[in-house]
């Protein structure tokens, strides 16, 4: 059991926000999904006050290692969420982390009042990679914005309020600090990285939202280098995530001080792969339990720039 | 009408691959898997070699309408037109797949009537897979199928030889085989000459809009087998969306990938 904001998970590895859809999933793999559901807190997808369509497509790029991605954050707002997606949402065997974000100070307050009224979600994780109004920054990428939102909010619920960090700025781990100063019970970190792609033909921007996300093995050396920055400025729990595939790069954001780990684009190419690295954790962390790495011998190791390991 | 997939990918065996004209025919072994509706689709990735090749692509799965399925057995109909499609195309017997699925929504039978409607199975290039599954399953259930199918020419008019109907008629654009011009000629032909049908298409972006055009003019139901880039393949990555009538987009994996076609203002370009 691991001990998260007041939560009890049986396991460390959460969804990334966006990248897992237990109803889709549900209508996909039927009730397989919940007899082995592969996350230890679901985390939705982001709220947001009024219903978004998202972006015009298309909204993919495959990248070296990854995926950009232009989505625009699709949902059927704060009311239809409530009505329509929370009870099914509820009924997931796992407890339920409610991501939203607003472009007001007074957006983000209603989505907060709202979602900390209900008794069925578990924490609140706030979107602040969205543009301040006023400065056209991400409220994310600057402290003193971060600072003033997280304040706002933080007096409207006992619910945990958990802040969801942006890459895209110039020192994150004084973001991590400012809203752990105001009151955030928690930190997840990161989102994806600001990156766009050009049409192969055309040279235009491909992605029909212009700018896009960069998510995926390609980004996990720099997510480990931000969550390392973070963990040594805050004591608040940290969620950490970035390019996760395998068990081994669990262990590294654990290691490096990260209470839970996230995992994103790689659930988009096996639903399941959640499962596999909680599982192969618990092996790790048991040592009575067969190894399958087991060697008889001295391994001979690849004499590469990684090594030795 | 959806299958639910197994929770999680699955590692198969490919048991043979054999070359149709230019298209590759993969048969993989799936023997934890379902069986699938025709017009579902499968996310396959190669078990090796997957990731690493000419700008470290490919990194997602490829999503692809199985052509045919038996006993723990699919099969599956590519054209090699990108990073991932060539990784599949090298796969041999023995080699091995990712999987997932099936996914998706396919086909529905034509209403019962009167007046009774046949099927008339539309496709272009590598949409032949989804209508020859379908046809196979039509047959099965005694309901009289025709088939009008375009090529580029000859050499990928072999395709035509995987779906196996009543009356199974081609177009080549370059004239080289069957009649020389656009299957939508043959589509036009088929309907003047009776009406009564229910089109089911799959093909190309062009190609699916005029089937579209056509059988709303003629108000003849269609129901089309659409394609879009997908990460996911079950609802998660929202990527593959369309635009529909109604308002907002629909995502292709959970929603279709079969579309009434009453629902789109148009077939999106890809």
């Amino acid at each position: 059991m691991i001990e998260f904001c007041g939560l009890r998970l049986a396991h460390p590895i959460v969804n990334g926000s966006g990248t897992f859809d237990a109803i889709a999933a549900r209508r996909a793999f039927g009730d397989a999904l919940l007899d082995a559901f592969p996350f230890s807190a679901f985390v939705s997808k982001t709220i947001t006050l009024r219903p978004r369509a998202g972006n015009p497509p298309p909204r993919l790029w495959e990248a070296p290692a990854g995926l950009i991605n232009s989505i625009g954050l699709p949902n059927r707002g704060l009311h239809g969420y409530l009505e329509h997606d929370l009870p099914e949402l509820a009924a997931l065997p796992v407890p339920l982390i409610t991501n939203v974000m607003g472009s007001t100070e007074a957006e983000v307050a209603e989505l907060v009042e709202a979602v900390g009224a209900r008794p069925e979600i578990a924490a609140i994780e706030l979107n602040v990679s969205c543009p301040n109004v006023k400065t056209g920054l991400d409220i994310g990428a600057d402290p003193g914005s971060l600072a003033a939102l997280v304040r706002a909010v933080r007096p409207l619920t006992r619910t945990p309020l958990i802040v969801k960090l942006t890459p895209n700025t110039a020192d994150v781990a004084a973001v991590a600090v400012a809203a752990e100063r105001e009151g955030a019970d928690a930190v997840s970190l990161v989102n994806t990285l600001r990156a766009i792609a050009l049409a192969p033909r055309t040279r235009a921007p491909w992605l029909g939202g212009g700018t896009g996300g960069l998510s995926g093995p390609a980004i996990r050396a720099v997510a480990l280098a931000q969550v390392a920055a973070v963990v040594r400025h805050v004591s608040i729990p940290v969620v950490g995530m970035g390019g996760v595939t395998r068990v081994e790069h669990a262990q590294d954001l654990l290691s490096t001080g990260a209470t839970l780990v996230a995992v994103g684009t790689e659930t988009f190419r096996d639903p399941a792969v959640a499962s596999c690295i909680a599982s192969a954790l618990k092996s790790l962390q048991n040592p009575e339990t067969p190894s399958t790495s087991v060697k008889a011998s001295e391994p001979q190791v690849e004499v590469d720039v990684n090594s030795p390991d | 009408m959806r299958v639910q997939a197994p929770f999680g990918r699955r590692r198969v065996t490919v048991t043979a691959a054999r070359d149709v004209g230019p298209y590759r025919v993969l048969e993989a072994a799936d023997p934890d898997g379902p069986q699938p509706w025709p017009g579902q689709f499968y996310m396959l990735a190669g078990a090796e070699h997957w990731g690493g090749g000419e700008d470290e692509r490919p990194f997602l799965p490829r999503a692809f309408s199985f052509l045919d399925a038996g006993e723990g057995t699919l099969s599956f109909m590519l054209e090699d037109v990108g990073p991932g499609t060539a990784r599949l195309c090298e796969l041999q017997a023995g080699d091995e797949l990712w999987l997932l699925g099936p996914l998706g929504i396919g086909f529905t039978a034509p209403e019962p009537g009167p007046p009774a409607r046949r099927a008339l199975l539309a496709g272009g290039g590598v949409g032949v897979p989804p209508l020859a599954a379908w046809a196979r399953e039509l047959a099965a259930r005694g309901l009289a199928a025709e088939a009008v199918l375009g090529f580029r020419d000859a050499d990928h008019a072999a395709g035509a030889r995987l779906l196996t109907a009543a009356a199974v008629s081609v177009a080549t654009d370059d004239g080289s085989v069957g009649h020389h011009g656009l299957v939508t000629d043959l589509l036009a032909a088929a309907l003047d000459d009776d009406p009564h049908a229910t089109v089911y298409a799959c093909g190309p972006p062009a190609m699916l809009e005029a089937v579209r055009r056509m059988c709303a003019a003629r108000a003849v139901p269609a129901q089309l087998a659409l394609e879009a880039g997908m990460a996911c393949g079950f609802g998660a990555c929202y990527g593959c969306v369309v635009p529909v009538r109604d308002g907002g987009y629909v995502r292709l994996c959970v929603d279709g990938p079969v579309l009434d076609a009453d629902r789109i203002e148009a077939v999106p370009a890809h």
